[in-house]
């Protein structure tokens, strides 16, 4: 397998690197060779933030996403930003509850799905929108079970908060039906 | 062990408490803050200290004091805060004390940016300090290699008794990768003792002076050909490299640290188009690994140096090669890491 290159994109506080964690950690706990790297740098200072993750079979190169083969977009500026440059045959997943843009480049495949809207509708915080479209993802690539992500959840997210672990698994699922 | 998902920051500092590094003193500057956050969450659980210094300038003064008495300690910093602790290096080279001291660069000169550079290779391996001195310099190019050149740094510090630099930027810094230590757990190793140390000793013993003074010329030179002797010696058991498909290859791609992820990407893309490119890495940058660079450029028509700067390592595989082969330099600077179909446009071009 080649590198995938995810590339994850919203305001700070949404739960851009939680997500790019996970995503990491799903790729870890499946045996791959994995890098997340975050924007730590001017555009974070500025409220936008992204984080890169990578999940490969060989050892990957930059850990930085210029040109991702899946973009998840969490507001308006990345979306000008990022939609553009996703790969040739990649997909964009656009919460359409935030953004009202639609691309109209034909390269790429857009799921525009009202994540944030759907997680608030189902009693979870605004911050959960991005894990709801992490199940989404998960569902168009296949690239995992709910059981792998409930491993990968295990493996990061501590003993004291180990009750966030089901209420993440409830979110993907609600992304997984979307 | 199982592998977890660590920064690189993080995980320098896991691996030198595991080390056994018992005092860590530093000042806050991005993008290293993990280090210290790191430390002081968790050295004190083994018997430590973290200490936040006032400065960068207290703290590498405080490695020193520290290191005077024969306790494993550390500093870290990025490219401002390493120009301020460079005095306080000097000095600990001067008197001949072990420590390890993490560089995490940033684009400079000056504040510069937080963005990854590899802007400080000239400073690190050329002029961590005045006076005739040469330090060892590690140049990891993963997390897990930050985790080993780590665990290695603190045993060459003691051996050869000199300050021990481990040069990353801010990629390995923030980046997540997933690492494994050979042990589950820390396991408390006993604490040395050495015949040089300043520790009190309640007038058992002669007195030891710990001083980089020497005012007697004949004495200094001594001192210094001694030490370079320690050098000598590391530099034959501790020389480090990495070359990859260099045997067949027409052009070596030459790049440490966070570029040579980069670059071996690159290596992979020209290799399925047909082009015979291999790549050097040098893992010690200070000794530079002249003998391997040399052997792996054997066949090469050219090589090309790729640097996140205007161009500092090309320097060192010029002399390495003494111009028999032509050396081609591509960088970028800023805080830009390029990617690796920029250096493949490159490596096309050279063709």
């Amino acid at each position: 397998m080649r590198v995938n290159e995810y590339l994850i994109a919203g305001f700070g506080g949404q739960g851009v690197l939680f997500a790019g964690k996970l995503l990491a950690n799903i790729g870890l706990v499946s045996d791959k060779q994995v890098t997340w790297m975050p924007s730590y740098g001017p555009a974070m200072r500025g409220g936008v933030c992204n984080c890169s993750v990578c999940i490969s079979d060989l050892l990957i190169g930059s850990p930085v996403v210029h040109l991702p083969d899946t973009l998840i977009c969490m507001n308006s500026p990345s979306f000008d930003k990022y939609v553009p440059a996703v790969k040739k045959g990649g997909a964009a997943f656009i919460d359409s509850s935030i953004i009202d843009q639609k691309f109209d480049g034909k390269d790429i495949t857009c799921h525009y799905v009202p994540a944030t809207k759907l997680a608030v509708d189902n009693g979870f915080s605004t911050n959960f929108g991005i894990i709801v479209m992490l199940g989404k993802v998960i569902k168009e690539s296949g690239i995992c079970d709910t059981e792998t992500v409930r491993k990968a959840l295990e493996t990061f997210v501590s003993a004291k908060k180990a009750s966030l672990i089901d209420t993440n698994i409830k979110a993907i699922e609600l992304g997984l039906n979307a | 062990m199982k592998k977890t998902l660590m920064k690189g920051n993080e995980a320098v500092a896991e691996a030198a408490i595991r080390a056994g590094c018992k005092c860590y003193f530093g000042y806050p500057i991005t993008p290293q803050n993990e280090v210290g956050a790191y430390m002081s969450a968790k050295l004190h659980q083994h018997g430590g200290v973290f200490l936040q210094a006032e400065s960068e300038i207290a703290a590498i003064n405080m490695v020193y004091g520290c290191a005077a008495t024969g306790t494993r300690c550390m500093t870290s910093s990025s490219s401002p805060g390493i120009s301020l602790k460079t005095e306080g290096i000097s000095y600990m080279a001067g008197a001949d004390l072990p420590a390890v001291i993490l560089s995490v660069q940033r684009g400079g000169p000056g504040l510069g940016t937080i963005q990854p550079s590899q802007a400080d290779y000239f400073q690190t391996t050329r002029a961590l300090g005045h006076g005739d001195l040469h330090l060892p310099v590690f140049a990891p190019y993963s997390v897990q290699e930050m985790v080993d050149v780590t665990t290695k740094a603190f045993d060459i510090a003691e051996e050869y008794r000199t300050p021990v630099i481990i040069l990353a930027d801010g990629l390995l810094g923030q980046m997540m990768e997933p690492v494994s230590f050979d042990d589950e757990e820390v396991i408390e190793k006993p604490e040395k003792t050495f015949d040089w140390v300043a520790d009190g000793h309640m007038g058992k013993r002669k007195k030891n002076i710990i001083t980089s003074l020497q005012i007697e010329s004949e004495e200094l030179e001594q001192t210094i050909t001694a030490r370079e002797k320690r050098f000598e010696k590391l530099k034959a058991n501790h020389t480090q490299s990495e070359s990859v498909n260099c045997d067949d290859a027409d052009i070596v791609i030459a790049a440490y640290g966070s570029a040579s992820r980069v670059v071996q990407s690159a290596m992979e893309m020209a290799r399925e188009e047909g082009l015979k490119v291999g790549t050097f890495r040098p893992v010690t940058i200070s000794p530079f690994p002249v003998n391997a660079i040399v052997k792996a450029c054997k066949n090469a028509k050219k090589v090309l140096v790729v640097e996140m700067s205007l161009g500092q390592m090309v320097d060192d595989v010029k002399m390495a090669l003494e111009h028999k082969i032509p050396v081609e330099f591509y960088g970028r600077q800023g805080g830009f890491v390029p990617g690796p179909q920029e250096i493949l446009d490159v490596v096309r071009r050279l063709k």
